[in-house]
Formats: structure tokens, C-alpha cells, sequence
């Protein structure tokens, strides 16, 4: 039942012909095919094919994906932000991680042959401490959300307390991601409200809700809302009662004009903005980052610079006793792979942008964001970047959205789905690629409410 | 001793320094266009307070200095492209570029995860598509795409297995793990809150179920099962295993790290396995990007389907859509869907395999790994005999003897121009060397790895300097991962002036 | 070749401690940190925290491993040996000796008669290894 395909079945990515298997399996002393496996049980073998259509031609398969790309609605102005950005992709990325030697490497455990990864991680790891003032930063969690959990349990490790005080104003699937993680470890996470009027974190609130039980305060800033928070009050109260701050972030491209958090212990973000185009989710990369006291128990890979034997400079994975494969259940985390090709682009992007670039770019974003904000009715008063929330008039946010689409552009977020309480709203994100006439369009439809 | 070495010969390798010792003020490699609203002032507009002054240290050079930086990088960096990863368990096949493209269409790469369904079909296609073609393959029910990683698939794994015990009114505290095990798995149960509790292998290597029939109790929640396991080895006892565990009430789960010795061949769900994890970038070809990303989807029988997270895939008459109305749903483990940039590589590979091409490349895979284990028997210690599968374990013993041991043969083996083998695991094999050629391999490269290790086993006997001080030929020696240990140097620094 | 003082006592996990008084001065063998390699790393529970016998006071990491320590007696913590942080491989020069982990005052002295005498331990290693 098991034999190898005769000649003319051409699977493409299997080297052998049909003699060269033929020797193969005489130097193992086996006939055939079955002979490897005659030590399976029979109640285990599959006595079928799988039920599985029969392989493709390169141009069938792209056919397929051709076919499936059509069914999705691209190549549009699209307001959406919300933890997934549009911005310009520099072709060098590109150029850069199709290299078969980034593209096709292993993880940089030999570090004699990988020292292409290994220095590019090193560069990464420096950029990100830069950008956001911390001492350390690892090598990239899956991505923004389960790096704002991994930091939660980080604190908790740090502290030995079990409270977690989140601020509502954190994006909604981070906190649903962060609930999943706390219930297993016994961590207690509790909500922290937002202000109606600033749409801000009600720091009264969260003044009541932190205790001598709380590991950690995680705030968002630009908040889910777009809005900046006064992070460096959140600490306040947070280290008042010994608690750590964390500073979560979804939209790197910020990072480039504001001011890091001086009073955060932690920052945990989502670098998808420097990396690749939204995706539809995936995949991502995430930033955890910490002050120099807290470095040993970053979870997650780590690159530290050291010299080889003949003395020159070389990089290499390290810290390792920290992670799975040393200290197994004692580990700091079980994450085993980062994200290292989704880090190499925003490594490659934040090069070519550089110092001036990214702070150009950001200032584009928010010239872009303010120039349509200021002719619709926002929600909430405040400082935002490049995302802000703002009331649809007279119709639904869905009957709103439909009418944009039907001038071929997509619309921003209705909120109703995470917040009942904003069901008359929608949050819209502006980025350097958003089109002046598509922003005029949108606020037309705004006001025909 | 040169001649010997056939594959490799000693290149130019430039040297490169970081960004920032590159950098000079005032460069960039970038040009946005200008704004065609008017400019806002930050500081204006945003409070003082929240601007940020320079970004100190950052890098500034040009795009020729980029592309040249990292292209010079890259010429450090071994590949599969450039040849052989004989890792055990890595599963390091044949990255097709197909994939690649397929990935990057911008239908695909433009969409956004919050545009509405109905603008976002052909997505929830490739994800459908995606999810019964791994139900077919593993013979389970339900699958979720979900998770971001091997390791992440696991936990959630055993978050399902938790909210099912759970649901029974019968949670339990431990999980059983093999000695032979993946470190990620009790990394994994310790996060999803449970003891563990190792299991030894007996002589053979496989798991002994005459223990296990011991040590399953009415607080064991499941046994995480590796099949075959880190020695290669198919745990031949699995439907006993399986029917021990459920009959007191435990789940099984598999860590599915090993799918390539199985696929077409056996289902892991027609042999009693309940939750299991898959790894994309490694059954199924997704590339590693030198450490990810990669996918662990989730597969499940029945009873543990209610439990996967939000959202599900469901069909309606105006077609896909995503289905938030899950009640006992573990919730969420990670934002959005899943790493679907990782998915269309995968089921790219699916589609262009087919099912024969899938069978075709298990039994490819079986057959290479014999065919090395076979041609190593006479100069390498193999300390369990039963029949390999895609994999096979040597151990150092004899090398040992004359003082080298299984670090050095693959420090060696990075002179010959491979990369090594998982060395020292799995951990019940000491000096272990756990090779897995995968089915990518042609016999010429087979030949040229079994080549080397033979002369390295030569070196040994003849001239064990030569090992122990290895590599010789590449980039850079061995580095000092003590200092690096002991005084972290995690991020560059300006010298002080 | 190494030597086990023989005034000192030890136990099952490779950890000794020497007695003067009611203070006992704890560490790991020869043994354990030729096992563990190069120590890169010690972390050990501060001055003032309570130490139980056979319980956890801290651990010890090297490049390939983490080894966690368990008290080898019950007390206080008095001091742990702030030497190790800045320069982690006394411990592998000299564990018996300047590669001491914490000293802690005794609340149960009669504890010593379970450990093992130097001898003792000598015989169990012959044996384990």
C-alpha cells in the first residue's frame, strides 16, 4: 500500500529519482517502502489516501491564491487602525528578508555560522531601547498582545503578587488575550474605567483599584482611542503602592514623535507598523522591553555581545538559563520561537527611515489624522496621534460605512462591538498613505448624516 | 586533511559594523512625499510635554549603506538555501518560494482583520481551506489556527484540556511528560498552572506503560505525548497509552513536533490522541526567518471543540463569517486570527503536494534518515536500536573516549559546511547527536554529511585536536557564552568621549 | 583533586554548611558546581527571609543549566555573600571557601545530625557517579 510514486508522478520538492531511491533503500536492506515502516502496527496505519485534492502546478497554485486575493477588498483607502496600521513599506525590507540566508535560516543557536541574524538582532534590540528608554529589550514576543500578557506575568514574577489593575482604555483583544493568561496563573485582573469626557484613564479610579496586592498597572498610550495617556501619573500611583507600571503601545510609528515613558518599568508593544502590511492579524512581532534591574527575567530570546576565542567582536543568544530548554517547568515563559523575520523588517525599516525619517513620518501622521479630524465631530477631547473617535450623526456607524464603501473607501471602526457604551461611534486612523480626497470624502459622509 | 573536506572552501568574508558606528548625522535612506494637508505643529498639538527630542544613537546612513549592511550580514548567516540542517525535530525542509509570493499578493497582504466580512471572503477562504485540510491530515475534528507558534499551540492545548476537565467538575493538577520530552512542553504546563511529573522512558525509548498504568491517578489531567518521540521512535503502545489514559479520566496530547514521520501514513486522531499541537514552519515548510514567525495551530476531537478560542469559522448563506457566540470558549490567546501570512505558506505546500506529494515526502524523509543512520552505524554509537522514523539519535560514546564529545563534533561539522545536529538532546541520551535530514535532501547531499561525520570520527582517533578545537574555517570561533552570561551586553552604547 | 572539609556537612543535593555557633554558613560542593560548569549567575533570597531545611533559598545558573539550592538547615537568613553578584565564578574557584552562598542563624541545631559527614558524602558520590 505504501510505495513511492512511480517516475512520472513529479512531486518538485523531493530531490530523489526514481534509481537514487532505489540505492537509498538497498543500503538500508530494505526492498520497498513498506519494509521501513514493517514495525508499525497495523492498527495504526491509515488504510487510504489522505482525502486530500492531488498536487498542483506552480501556476495552479498561484491561480488559487490569485483567485482568493480578488475575494478580499484591497487596494483602497482604508481608515482602520485599531492594532493593525497601513503605512509606507520601504522596498528594502522586501529586498532585504527574501534573502534566502534570513529567509531560510534556523534559529542563531550556532552562533559561529549566525552571526548575520545574531548582529541584526543586536542592532533591533539596541533601536528599541533607544526608541522607547528602556535598558533591554528582547528579541521580539508573537506580537503586541501576548507581549502585554508576558509582561503582566513578568511583574507578577518580579513583585510575587497576584494583581493585575488593566485600564479599559488598553485594546479590547489585548485584555481578552491577558484574561486568558492571568486565569491560568492565578493572577487577578481588574478593570480600570475611562474618563466620558477625555476618554482617558480615570486616575481616581485607578487610585482606588491599586493595592498592596498589585503587581502592575498596564496602561496604552496612544490609547485604544488614539489619545495619549498621562502615563507618568499612572506610575505615580502605581509605585506608590510598589506595583509596576506597564506601558503597552499598538502603533510603533508613534514612537518616532513621543516622548518615551519616563515612569514605565516594562514596555510591551506591537512593531507590525515597522514590519509588513496589516496581514489580516498575522504574523507580527511584539516588543518587550525593561529597565536594567528587571533584565533577567525578560522572557524570550536575548542577543548579548561578547568576543570568540581569537578575541573579536561576535554576537550570540544568551541568558539562556532563563528560557524553556534549560529550566523547563521553572522557565520564565514557554515561548520558544520569536519573531525573528517580522523583527529583521523592522529592523531593515527603522534603518531606512532612521533618526530624521521616522520622526518625519510620524509628524505626517499626525498632520494627516488632525487634517480629517478637525471636520468631524470627535468624541472625546484630548491629544491624539493618528487615530481618534468620532460620532456618526442622523445614521449608524454600519449605514455611515456603507455609504463611504459605495465611494470606494473603507471606513473606520464601529465601537459598538467592544464598547456598548460607544455604539454611535467609530474609530478612524489617518497614516501618511491616507489620500486628502478620501479624507474629504469620509467627512462628506460624516455630514450628510 | 583537506582534501577530505569537499562541500566548503574558505570565501572572502567582509567585515561590517553596527548602524550606529556607521551612522552620520544627516543621512537617510528614505523620502516620504510631501503632505498634501497642511503640517501641524507636535508640540502644539500635542502638549510639550509629550514630544520626544532626538532619538539619541539612532542610526542615519544612506541607502547604499543599508542595503550593503545587511546583504554583508547576510553573507555570515548559514541557510537551507545554502545547504543541509540536519536538527533533530526542526523538520529544516525546503522553504519553497512559491509560498513566498503567494503570501505577499496584495489581496492577501493588504487586508485589514477588522474589514468586514463580507470585504474579506477570500481570507476566511485560505483559513477554512486551511483548517479541514489539517483536520484531514490529523484525523481530528476541529482545528484552530490561532495560535502564533509551537509552543503557544501547546499552551492553548492545554488551556482546552483544562476548561474540559473543568467542565466536567473534575480538574486535575498534573501532567505527565516523558524525560525525553521538548523543553517547551513542561515550560508549558507550569503556564497553564499544573505540576508535572516526568515519566522515564524504558530501555528501548519509548514510553513505558507499565509505569504509566502506575503513576495515572485521579490527579493526573493528561499525558503530553511526543510521537514519535525525540528519539525517532514510534511509540508503538500508543492506542494502549491512549485507552489507559481515558479510562481514569485523562486526556492525551500530542506534541505534534514530529508530524513529518507521519503524515498520510497515520492520523493522530485515529489513534486516540484528543488535542494536539502542529508547527507550520516545520511539517509544513513555512520558512524560519531565523527564529520565526512561525504557526501552531490547535486540533481537537469533539469533545473539546466548544472550548477553542474566539473566533470560529462558521458558514452562512451570504458565506464566511466569524462566530463570537462561544460561550465556553477559553477566550482568546493571542489578538486577531492567527499568523495568516504563515498559513498561505502552508497551505500553498498542502496544495501543491497534494495528497500523494504529502505521503510521498513522509516516506522520503523515513528513507533518509535510515539511509544516514545505516551508513553512521560503524563509526557512531547508537544507544537505542529500535527502528528510526524521520530521525535518528547517535551518542558521543566512543569519540568520548578520546576526550571529544558531541559539542565538538559539531563545532567540526561547521568546517565541513554544515550545520550541526541537535547536540546533547534529547537529555536521555547522553552526548546525544539527534539528526533529521528531512525529505529535502538529494543523495549527494546525504553522501557529503555522512562523508564528513566519518572523517570527523577519523580526526577523532587520528588527530583530536583538530575537533576539540573547532571551527576553524568560519567567521568567527567559539564565542564566550560565560561573559556573555555573566555580564549581559544587550544593546549597543556610544563610547564615552 | 578535590577535598571535602571535614568539619563541615552535607547533603543529598550537593549543598554543605559549616557550623560555628548557632550560625551556619551554606554553599554548594565541588561537585555540584563542576557539574553545573561555568556559573554565570546566583540568585539567592535576601537577608531577613526564613530559611527551611530541604526548602528553596535560591539558585544558581550557569550557561546549560539552573540548579535551585535548598537550605541544608532552618533559620534566618543573615547575609548573603554580595561578592558572588559581580563576580560569579569565585563560586566555581572556590565553592567550599570564598564561594559561600548565605549564612543563616540556626533555630534547629539537632538538624546537622541528619546530613551527611564528608566521608559520608564521598561515599555517596562514588556511588552516584
Amino acid at each position: 500500500m505504501w510505495a513511492f510514486l512511480k517516475e512520472d508522478s513529479s512531486v518538485r520538492y523531493l530531490p530523489h529519482s526514481v534509481s537514487e531511491r532505489r540505492q537509498l533503500l538497498e543500503a538500508c536492506g530494505a526492498a520497498s517502502a513498506e519494509d521501513l515502516f514493517a514495525h508499525l502496527p497495523a492498527d495504526v496505519r491509515l488504510g487510504r489516501p489522505l482525502a486530500l485534492d492531488p498536487g498542483r502546478s506552480e501556476y495552479e497554485v498561484a491561480d488559487y491564491f490569485h483567485a482568493r486575493a480578488a475575494e478580499n477588498l484591497t487596494g483602497r483607502p482604508c481608515f482602520l487602525g485599531a492594532g493593525a496600521y497601513y503605512h509606507y513599506r520601504p522596498v528594502l525590507v522586501e529586498t532585504v528578508v527574501s534573502r534566502g540566508e534570513f529567509l531560510t535560516s534556523y534559529t542563531p543557536y550556532q552562533a559561529e555560522i549566525s552571526q548575520g541574524t545574531l548582529t541584526a538582532i543586536f542592532e533591533f534590540q539596541t533601536m528599541l531601547c533607544q526608541l522607547t528608554g528602556m535598558d533591554a529589550a528582547n528579541a521580539s514576543m508573537y506580537d503586541g498582545s501576548t507581549a502585554a500578557a508576558e509582561a503582566a506575568l513578568m511583574a507578577a514574577r518580579i513583585t510575587g503578587r497576584q494583581g493585575v489593575v488593566v485600564a479599559r482604555t488598553v485594546h479590547p483583544e489585548y485584555r481578552q488575550v491577558l484574561d486568558t493568561y492571568a486565569r491560568n496563573r492565578v493572577l487577578e485582573v481588574a478593570a480600570c474605567g475611562y474618563s466620558p469626557e477625555t476618554g482617558r484613564v480615570d486616575l481616581d479610579g485607578l487610585s482606588r483599584a491599586v493595592n498592596d496586592q498589585t503587581a502592575a498597572v498596564i496602561v496604552q498610550s496612544p490609547n485604544f482611542f488614539g489619545l495619549l495617556e498621562d502615563v507618568d501619573a499612572a506610575a505615580e500611583v502605581a509605585h506608590r503602592h510598589g506595583a509596576l507600571l506597564i506601558s503597552v503601545f499598538t502603533e510603533a510609528v508613534a514612537l518616532g514623535l513621543l516622548a518615551p515613558p519616563a515612569g514605565a518599568d516594562i514596555v510591551a508593544g506591537e512593531l507590525q507598523s515597522f514590519a509588513l502590511a496589516p496581514s489580516f492579524g498575522g504574523p507580527y512581532a511584539g516588543l518587550l522591553a525593561t529597565r536594567e534591574r528587571y533584565m533577567r527575567q525578560l522572557p524570550g530570546r536575548l542577543v548579548g555581545e561578547t568576543k570568540d576565542v581569537r578575541g573579536n567582536r561576535a554576537y550570540c543568544l544568551t541568558l539562556a538559563a532563563r528560557e524553556q530548554h534549560i529550566r523547563r517547568e521553572k522557565a520564565t515563559s514557554n515561548i520558544c520561537t520569536n519573531q525573528a523575520l517580522v523583527a529583521l523588517m523592522a529592523t531593515v525599516f527603522m534603518t531606512v527611515y532612521g533618526k530624521q525619517g521616522l520622526r518625519e513620518l510620524a509628524a505626517q501622521n499626525l498632520a494627516k489624522a488632525h487634517y480629517l479630524a478637525g471636520k468631524l465631530p470627535l468624541r472625546f477631547c484630548g491629544p491624539f496621534f493618528n487615530e481618534f473617535v468620532a460620532q456618526a450623526r442622523g445614521r449608524s456607524p454600519d449605514a455611515l460605512n456603507q455609504a463611504v464603501l459605495e465611494r470606494n473607501i473603507i471606513g473606520g471602526l464601529p465601537l459598538g462591538r467592544f464598547y456598548p457604551e460607544l455604539e454611535d461611534c467609530l474609530l478612524l486612523c489617518a497614516t501618511e498613505t491616507s489620500p486628502r480626497a478620501a479624507m474629504d470624502a469620509v467627512a462628506e459622509e460624516f455630514g450628510h448624516g | 586533511m583537506g582534501e577530505r573536506i569537499r562541500k566548503v572552501r574558505g570565501h572572502v568574508s567582509q567585515n561590517e559594523p553596527l548602524l550606529f558606528e556607521l551612522s552620520s548625522p544627516g543621512k537617510k535612506a528614505c523620502q516620504l512625499p510631501p503632505l498634501d494637508v497642511p503640517s501641524v505643529d507636535p508640540a502644539a498639538v500635542l502638549g510639550p510635554a509629550h514630544v520626544r527630542g532626538e532619538i539619541e544613537g539612532f542610526p542615519e546612513v544612506s541607502e547604499v549603506e543599508a542595503i550593503r549592511h545587511f546583504s554583508r550580514l547576510a553573507s555570515w548567516n548559514y541557510a537551507i538555501d545554502l545547504g543541509m540542517y540536519p536538527l533533530g525535530s526542526c523538520t529544516m525542509k525546503y522553504n519553497p518560494r512559491i509560498n513566498e509570493k503567494m503570501a505577499a499578493l496584495e489581496g492577501l497582504a493588504l487586508a485589514h482583520p477588522y474589514q468586514p466580512e463580507p470585504l474579506a471572503q477570500g481570507a476566511l477562504e485560505i483559513m477554512a481551506r486551511l483548517e479541514a485540510a489539517l483536520a484531514e491530515i490529523t484525523g481530528m475534528d476541529a482545528v484552530s489556527l490561532q495560535p502564533a507558534a509551537g509552543a503557544h499551540g501547546e499552551l492553548l492545548g492545554l488551556l482546552l484540556i483544562r476548561a474540559c476537565l473543568e467542565a466536567r467538575g473534575d480538574p486535575r493538577k498534573k501532567i505527565l511528560i516523558p524525560d525525553s520530552a521538548h523543553g517547551t512542553n513542561p515550560a508549558t504546563a507550569a503556564m497553564a498552572g499544573y505540576s508535572v511529573e516526568n515519566l522515564r522512558s524504558n530501555p528501548r525509548g519509548m514510553l513505558d506503560v507499565e509505569n504509566l498504568a502506575r503513576v495515572v491517578d485521579a490527579g493526573v489531567a493528561a499525558l503530553m505525548i511526543t510521537n514519535p518521540n525525540t528519539l525517532g521512535v514510534f511509540e508503538e503502545n500508543i492506542r494502549r497509552i491512549a485507552d489507559l489514559l481515558h479510562e481514569r479520566g485523562a486526556l492525551l496530547y500530542l506534541d505534534g513536533a514530529n508530524m513529518n514521520a507521519l503524515v498520510g501514513l497515520t492520523r493522530p486522531g485515529d489513534t486516540g490522541v484528543d488535542v494536539m499541537h502542529l508547527n507550520l514552519h516545520k511539517t509544513f515548510s513555512t520558512p524560519h526567518g531565523g527564529g520565526g514567525p512561525g504557526s501552531g495551530p490547535v486540533a481537537v476531537m469533539r469533545p473539546l471543540e466548544p472550548f477553542l478560542p474566539v473566533p470560529r469559522l462558521k458558514r452562512t448563506p451570504a458565506g464566511w463569517a466569524f462566530d463570537y457566540d462561544r460561550p465556553r470558549s477559553i477566550g482568546r490567546v493571542r489578538a486577531f486570527y492567527g499568523n495568516f501570512g504563515v498559513l498561505v505558506r502552508a497551505l500553498a505546500y498542502i496544495l501543491a503536494c497534494g495528497a500523494d506529494g504529502l505521503r510521498q515526502a513522509t516516506l522520503d524523509a523515513v528513507l533518509n534518515a535510515n539511509y544516514v543512520r545505516q551508513a553512521l552505524l560503524p563509526h557512531y554509537e547508537l544507544p537505542h536500536q529500535a527502528p528510526s522514523m524521520h530521525e535518528c539519535v547517535f551518542s558521543d560514546a566512543r569519540q568520548a573516549r578520546r576526550g571529544v564529545r558531541t559539542m565538538d563534533i559539531a563545532k567540526r561539522l561547521l568546517d565541513y559546511g554544515f550545520h550541526p545536529y541537535t547536540v546533547s538532546f534529547p537529555l536521555i541520551v547522553p552526548g546525544a547527536m539527534m539528526i533529521e535530514p528531512t525529505e529535502s535532501e538529494s543523495k549527494r547531499e546525504l553522501d557529503l554529511f555522512i562523508d564528513a561525520l566519518i572523517a570527523i570520527a577519523r580526526e577523532t582517533e587520528e588527530k583530536p585536536e583538530l575537533v576539540l578545537q573547532a571551527p576553524h574555517s568560519t567567521r568567527t570561533a567559539r564565542v564566550d557564552e560565560v561573559t556573555a552570561a555573566r555580564k549581559p551586553v544587550l544593546r549597543w552604547r556610544p563610547s564615552p568621549p | 583533586m578535590s577535598t571535602y572539609p571535614a568539619n563541615y556537612w552535607y547533603t543529598k543535593e550537593h549543598e554543605w554548611v559549616q557550623v560555628e555557633g548557632d550560625v551556619g554558613t551554606v554553599g554548594i560542593t565541588f561537585h555540584a558546581q563542576k557539574e553545573l560548569g561555568d556559573i554565570v549567575y546566583v540568585d539567592m533570597l535576601k537577608a531577613g527571609a526564613p530559611a527551611e531545611m530541604g526548602k528553596r533559598i535560591g539558585e544558581v545558573q550557569s550557561v546549560k543549566a539552573v540548579s535551585d539550592i535548598f537550605s541544608p538547615v532552618s533559620g534566618e537568613i543573615l547575609e548573603v555573600n554580595a561578592a558572588l553578584v559581580d563576580a560569579p565564578e569565585i563560586l566555581n574557584q572556590d565553592p567550599h571557601g570564598a564561594g559561600w552562598l548565605a549564612r543563616i542563624r540556626l533555630s534547629a541545631p539537632q538538624e546537622i545530625g541528619q546530613l551527611m559527614t564528608a566521608a559520608d558524602y564521598q561515599a555517596y558520590l562514588a556511588e552516584e557517579t
